[in-house]
């Protein structure tokens, strides 16, 4: 099964998917990224999604919960470079993922953590 | 046997006659649109037509028919675009039946002939309108197309804000084009924030206020604020009395304090030079 590599940069980690998000990928990342959070000590979570091209509700919900479990780590979750296609599937599926912060590229997603720490 | 035969009889007949016929049926195509076009212009067009017809007449291949179909196509195609009316189209060709028969009255063998000639004409009338409805069909939807194309420009209001003039009723097809050209803007311009200006729009409903919100959910996916604007008093009215929450959003009265709050939150001022 692939893996979605976590990678540290200074307190934050950044976890670029750039592969088709299967539901067990997802679990897996949910796992290996609450493990890191908790190694790391890390305070803001930065998902890349520039490369997904299609979601669904259940990974729409994952990432929700990416977000849940990092605040209970103290770490804030910032979503980037979402499609325009994603978000508008997102939207109409009723999904506009509470809790988790957006932005839109990797460099506003860092510049927002490093505002609000 | 025979039926080839005495439509070659029709065909040479119409032949003989090409030059008094078509002269004929010119006159009664230029008085049935009352002059919108001129006898000579006429003749040229219903000359191609008509050596066509007769081609078909003698020679029962298929070859003949498609050619002689592409032509009245085009013919009604054109009438269709000049502005003529349906019946000006089919009469335009009906009227062939009329200056043959003015030939033909005095030739009493060929009478069963004309009739067979006349139902080909009136399968053509046929197929001419249709040919007309699909053009027509066809300049509405070019036209639908490009009035939703007008009607969704994203405009730059600053560096990093971005305004959506929405002008006209906001359907769903409407909302997802501006929907989409809102995002792509953003993606583009690597802007964070958005306004959406309803003062174009003349009424806000429920179903308006969902597109609007859907809208907003969809830039805020993205990591971009949206404002919305233009909230005429009548239209604020409205809201409230149907209660409709725009939730956290921010409202402004007019695209001017949408610019001031987006200002504001990017950290920038406007003041005196």
């Amino acid at each position: 099964m692939e893996r979605v590599p976590i990678l540290k940069i200074g307190s934050t980690l950044f976890v670029s998917i750039q592969i088709d998000l299967q539901d067990e990928t997802v679990i897996r990342l949910q796992e290996d990224l609450a493990e890191e959070l908790v190694k790391t000590h890390a305070t803001g979570v930065i998902i890349d999604i520039t490369a997904v091209e299609i979601v669904d509700s259940f990974i729409g919900r994952m990432l929700t919960m990416i977000g849940s479990i990092s605040r209970l780590f103290d770490a804030e979750t910032v979503l980037v470079g979402m499609r325009p296609a994603v978000a508008i599937t997102l939207t109409e599926l009723g999904l506009s993922l509470r809790g988790v912060r957006t932005a839109l590229n990797a460099e506003k997603g860092l510049q927002l953590l490093n505002g609000s720490s | 046997m025979d039926i080839d035969g005495s439509q070659a009889r029709m065909a040479a007949f119409l032949r003989d006659h090409q030059d008094k016929i078509v002269g004929r049926w010119s006159e009664l195509v230029v008085a049935g649109v009352r002059g919108r076009t001129s006898v000579i212009e006429a003749r040229r067009e219903l000359e191609d037509i008509y050596s066509l017809v007769v081609t078909v007449m003698s020679d029962p291949g298929e070859q003949a028919r498609v050619e002689l179909r592409a032509v009245l196509a085009e013919f009604s195609q054109s009438r269709a675009r000049g502005g003529f009316t349906p019946s000006e189209t089919a009469v335009g060709l009906f009227s062939l039946k009329e200056a043959v028969y003015e030939q033909i009255a005095d030739v009493a063998e060929l009478m069963l002939e004309f009739l067979a000639f006349s139902r080909l004409i009136d399968d053509l009338g046929l197929y001419t309108f249709e040919s007309y409805t699909a053009a027509r069909e066809r300049i509405i939807t070019d036209q639908a197309t490009s009035m939703l194309e007008l009607s969704t420009p994203v405009v730059r209001l600053w560096d990093g804000i971005i305004a959506v003039p929405l002008v006209g009723t906001l359907d769903s097809a409407r909302t997802q084009l501006v929907m989409e050209k809102l995002l792509e803007t953003l993606v583009a311009t690597g802007a964070d924030h958005a306004v959406l200006d309803i003062t174009g729009v003349p009424t806000v409903d429920t179903e308006v206020a969902q597109h609007l919100l859907k809208t907003v959910n969809a830039a805020r996916l993205l990591g971009a604020e949206c404002t919305v604007s233009g909230i005429r008093p009548q239209v604020a009215q409205t809201i409230v009395s149907l209660g409709i929450e725009f939730g956290d959003i921010a409202t402004k009265a007019t695209l001017a304090d949408a610019l001031a709050h987006a200002l504001a939150r990017a950290g920038l001022k406007v003041g005196p030079a």
